[in-house]
Order: structure tokens, then sequence, then C-alpha cells
């Protein structure tokens, strides 16, 4: 059963979609936050580790849907890890709460450098729907600096992988 | 929906208590405002009641201790309300953190103890599990929640109904056309809208393309937990389809604010109504087949059968909706009874089971594939034509209304209470999780430790939808 699955699978082809081009506003935001030296470190990967500080689950949805079989995350040398020890850039949504706040710093201690931030989604740049409640310290950037910021509520796969290839181009230039 | 909401002395509300231990009624939920708690209860007749206690010196005589379902409910109205349950078996705090949190202790030779979180390993929602085993089996799994608390209750407070939909639909994103169906139902039972029916079929349709695109996500989630990731893979891309044929309907992947106060933001789109054509032959040409894939890989079900077991018992007592609750023989389905229309004129099951293991719960998300994709043809084929929103205004009075929805994990109770010049002045919202975060720390119980992501999968219970 499992064979026939594979060898058909196989016989196909894959199913993964070409690629969107780099986000030209992400590029912008980069530019210059990345220096030579962590370029040449890097090279042409890099290990991301979410983190959800206070997130409704939605951009987890949505960032989980870049490791499936048509976004194929993992192709342009970008994957998840699951330790921030093990990472180069954080993904950061949600409003972060006051009851992830010290988790969240927590994990950027634990990051080695060179590190990048990502907050993604609009809870993430500025508290969204969020803002202004007394559990929620407010955007990404009340807590840590961030290099980049992916919009959306949430941000659809295309959106969040046009954001990370802006990134990886950044970062590997 | 048919409700009563009544003001009772302390003896009727403590009798009420005693009928939720005697399993003569089922908890729905209990919350508090400033003075006031409230507690809403549903018995075997569907008739749901909402009893509410005033408070003197903000105390009330405690459910928990009668009913240990209340427990952290009361702990969460201490929290956010201010109330004091008298003689609540647990007094620490529940969503509100800060200061030492000393965890039940499990004491005996050998038992050691593994923190896991906040943060977890994989792209999930921040919550703590501190386990205490002894060698690689679970002696206790207490569970530490609340990481994710955002105020919701206090956002919508004074909120417009407009922004307190929006804030709905954000309680658990997994769940936000049932989310924001829950409110909407909430808000037009308090105001006695009634919607035009185009509206409350196509709020079927995106009630049942979220189960849909849940169920595949967890189907296949549990098995890449069990390391079978042609299944992850397979059902991965499922889902997908199922996103992209929403979008293609409503404007949106999740269908976030699609459902509002009053009936749809949109009509069905003809692009939409093809594409959902297209994904019924997708889904019945390649799930079956994935279907007898995970029924006949033995290395799967090995570590899926007898796995994570929740007895029927407990799942009776603590009233676990969705497939957690009919995985172990609950059969209660919210869009049965009470039921809300369209599910009164549309034919599907309610699947049930009595093994209550990892197993059983991703048989009853089979099967309800099935039964919702019946229910989009069903849809598609008999959808009323008309409008597909109303202008909801508010009373001349202040006004309550509650509501019960089926959403992919259980049923959501909302309750709302609107201000006489409009806006929302309190709005409580109870996720399924409530009372399935609770099962699962006895499911776990002598199942060994790396056995966890797959009972803990199989629950997929929401952080965020619990925590508010």
């Amino acid at each position: 059963m499992t064979s026939r699955f594979l060898l058909r699978n196989f016989i196909r082809g894959p199913l993964t979609e070409a690629a969107p081009p780099p986000d030209e506003g992400a590029l912008a935001e980069l530019a210059g936050r990345v220096n030579q030296a962590s370029r040449a470190r890097l090279g042409r990967t890099l290990s991301i580790r979410e983190v959800d500080a206070g997130s409704c689950n939605g951009c987890e949805l949505e960032i989980h849907a870049l490791n499936n079989v048509l976004y194929d995350l993992e192709r342009f040398g970008l994957r998840f890890v699951a330790s921030p020890r093990h990472a180069d850039v954080l993904l950061v949504t949600g409003p972060v709460t006051v009851n992830m706040r010290e988790a969240l710093e927590r994990t950027y201690q634990a990051t080695p450098d060179p590190k990048w931030v990502v907050a993604v989604g609009d809870c993430a740049r500025n508290g969204g729907v969020f803002a202004g409640s007394a559990a929620c310290v407010g955007g990404v950037s009340a807590v840590l600096a961030v290099d980049l910021h992916i919009p959306g509520c949430p941000p659809s796969p295309t959106a969040l992988l046009k954001g990370l290839l802006a990134l990886l181009e950044g970062v590997s230039a | 929906m048919n409700w009563t909401r009544s003001a009772v002395d302390r003896e009727t509300w403590e009798q009420a208590g005693e009928r939720l231990r005697s399993g003569a009624s089922s908890l729905l939920s209990l919350w508090g405002e400033p003075g006031r708690a409230h507690m809403a209860v549903i018995d075997s007749s569907h008739e749901l009641r909402v009893l509410s206690f005033a408070c003197e010196a903000n105390r009330f005589p405690s459910i928990g201790r009668l009913h240990p379902p209340a427990i952290r409910l009361e702990r969460a109205m201490r929290d956010l309300a201010g109330l004091e349950a008298e003689g609540l078996p647990d007094t620490r705090p529940w969503l509100r953190h800060g200061g030492p949190y000393p965890f039940l202790p499990a004491e005996g030779e050998s038992l050691h103890q593994i923190p896991v979180g906040p943060v977890h390993a994989g792209i999930i929602e921040p919550g703590h599990f501190r386990f205490t085993a002894n060698g690689e089996t679970v002696v206790r799994l207490e569970e530490r929640l609340g990481y994710v608390h955002k105020g919701i209750d206090a956002l919508m407070a004074g909120a417009s109904l407009e922004r307190a939909a929006s804030l709905a639909g954000r309680v658990s994103g997994d769940s936000t056309v049932a989310y924001a169906l829950a409110f909407a139902q909430a808000v037009e039972v308090a105001l006695g809208a009634q919607i035009p029916p185009r509206a409350a079929w196509l709020r079927a349709l995106a009630a049942e393309l979220e189960r849909l695109a849940n169920h595949f996500g967890d189907i296949g989630a549990v098995c890449n937990d069990a390391s079978f990731s042609i299944m992850h893979a397979s059902c991965g891309l499922l889902r997908e389809r199922v996103l992209r044929a929403s979008h293609a309907c409503f404007g949106h992947r999740l269908m976030m604010d699609v459902v509002m106060p009053g009936g749809m933001r949109c009509d069905l789109s003809a692009e939409g109504r093809q594409q959902l054509v297209a994904l019924i032959a997708l889904v019945r040409s390649q799930f079956p087949e994935l279907v007898e894939l995970y029924e006949n890989t033995a290395s799967l079900k090995d570590r899926t059968v007898g796995t994570g077991i929740l007895t029927p018992a407990l799942a009776q007592q603590f009233a676990a909706g969705g497939y957690v609750g009919r995985a172990s023989g609950r059969s209660f389905d919210a869009r049965r009874a009470p039921g809300y229309p369209p599910y009164d004129r549309l034919k599907f099951e309610v699947p049930v089971v009595q093994a209550g293991d990892v197993n059983a719960r991703v048989w009853i998300r089979i099967q309800e594939v099935e039964q919702s994709l019946a229910l989009i043809e069903q849809i598609l084929g008999q959808l009323p034509s008309g409008a597909v929103h109303i202008p909801v205004s508010a009373a001349a009075v202040s006004a309550e209304g509650t509501a019960l929805v089926e959403g992919f994990r259980g049923d959501i109770f909302a309750w709302v209470r609107i201000r006489a010049s409009g806006g929302v002045e309190r709005c409580h919202l109870r996720d399924p999780s409530w009372f399935q975060w609770p099962l699962l720390e006895a499911a776990i119980e002598g199942n060994i430790v790396a056995d966890f992501p797959l009972c803990n999968k199989s629950f997929n219970c929401s952080y965020s939808g619990h925590d508010l």
C-alpha cells in the first residue's frame, strides 16, 4: 500500500509551485541590517524558530502551510528548527502578551548571534485587534528589535514566502 | 435559540451544582462580572439555562467543589472578574500569571519531573506541561495555561458590534467561523433579528469548510507525530485545497470576518461555487485511499490504537464536546441539538465510538470529513436565493442572548449583553477546550512520555481559545 503510494507520487513528479519573487518592501526594510560578516557565516541557509507570543493561532496555521508540498519551504534553504539554540531567525507572532513576554525574551537570549527577528502578522506589528489590552504588551518591537515585518491577518503563505525570501536574499546577497 | 435566564438564590445555585454532580445536567460555562456570577447549563431536554447569582462582597458558592469541571473556570473568574468562589478546592491563579506557581505534588521513589514549554518545539501555541514520570511512564501531567491570555473579555466590554465580531473571530484562529457564528447568533437572539435564510445556509457552508480544513490538518498531524509523513503530506495538500477554495468562495483563506451579526459579509462567489464542486470531487477521489492507508499501516495503528484512552465516564462528566467526546461515547453535537438553521433541513450523521483512544479520535474525524462533504453538497444543491445580510439595530433597552455552535473542536458557548445604545456591554465566549484540556491530563496517565505528542495532537485543544 505504502509503496504503491510512493511509486505513484514518484512518477507524477512534484506538486510544488514556482516561487514568488521576494517582497520589494521587505527588501527595502532589510537593507543595511545585515552585515558582510554574517552573510559569509550563514551562506544560503537560514534556520527559523517560530515563537507564538500571544497569537490567535491563525498565523501559526499559515506558517505551517509553508511546509506543505505546494510551498515546500525547505527547497529555499529555509527550515524550522525545534530549539532557539539552533536558530538564525526568530519568527514571532501575536500581540506579545504580558504572560509571554519573559518567555519571548529568554528565547531571544537563547538564540546565538547573528540573529534576526521577523514579526509576522498585524498583531505582531502593533497589537492588531488586541492593541490597548492591559493583558498585552503590544507589538513585538515593544520587546525586541524587529528586522522585518510581514503584515496580514494572517499573512498568506505566499506573503510569508515573499518576506522570508527577501530575508534570505538580504542575508546571503 | 430557546433559553432562560433567572436570578437565583444560594440554595438554587447550589442545587444546580448538585444536578451537575449527579449528571442530570451538563455544565456549559461559568463566568462573572463585578457583583454577579453566571452559570450556563443544559439538560437532557436540551434546554439551555443561565443562572445568575448576586454576589455579596464578590463571593459566590463554588460549583467546582461539587463538580470538578468548574474548577478552572472559577479560578479564571477570580482572575478576570475578581469573584471569589467559596470552597474552591484549587485557589491558585489561572489566567493571570506572575509570582511563583506551585505545581501539584507527585511523590514516590524514582519519580522525576520533565518541564515542557511554554515555548514548544513545533510551530504550536504556548503552554506549559509539567510531567512527572517513572522511567518512561507518565505518572502525572499537570498543565499550566494562560500564556496567550489577551484580555478579550475586557476588550469586548464597550466594543461596537463590528469590533466585537472581529475580536470574536480571533479568539481561536482555527475556529474563526465558528466563533464569529456563535457571537453573531447570540447578538441576533438578543436583538430578535431574523437573518435571511441564504445567510444561514452560507454560514453552514463556511463552518463545514472550516471543519474539513481542520480535520485534514489534524489527521495528518497525528500521523506525523507517529512519524508517518506520507499521511501528513497528503492531508496537508487536501487542507491547502480547502483553504484555497474557501478563499475563492469568501475572499479569505481562513474565512475571517466573513460571518457577522445580521448575516454574511459577502455572498458566495460564482468561482467559489465551481471550486467547491472541484474540491469535493478531489477529496472524494483521494481521501478514501488515505483512509485505507491509515487503516492498513500496522506500524501506525500500533501507535494510535490503545494509546491515550479517555473513559466515557470522564467524557460525560466533563461534557466533552467534539471528537474528544464522540470518540468516548458522548454523542452531543450542537448542530443537532439544541440545533440551529439550516442543520434541521440537512441530513447528516453524528459518528460516535466508545474506544476513547487516539485511533478513535482519528476515526471520528475521518467520518466527520465524509459528513461535511455530504453537507456541503446538500448546501450547494439547496441554497436558497435572496439577501445575505440584514442590518441589526440595538433594542430600546439592554438585551441578552446566548448561542451554542458546533465548531470543529466541539461546542462553543456564547453569551452577550447589548447596551440600549448599541454596542456590547459584556460578552463571554467559552471554548470547547475548557472541558478537554483537563481530560488530556487524565488520558495521558500511564502512557509513555514519547506518546504525549500523539495524544496531545489527537485532542488538539486550543490554547488561545482557552486563554482568552
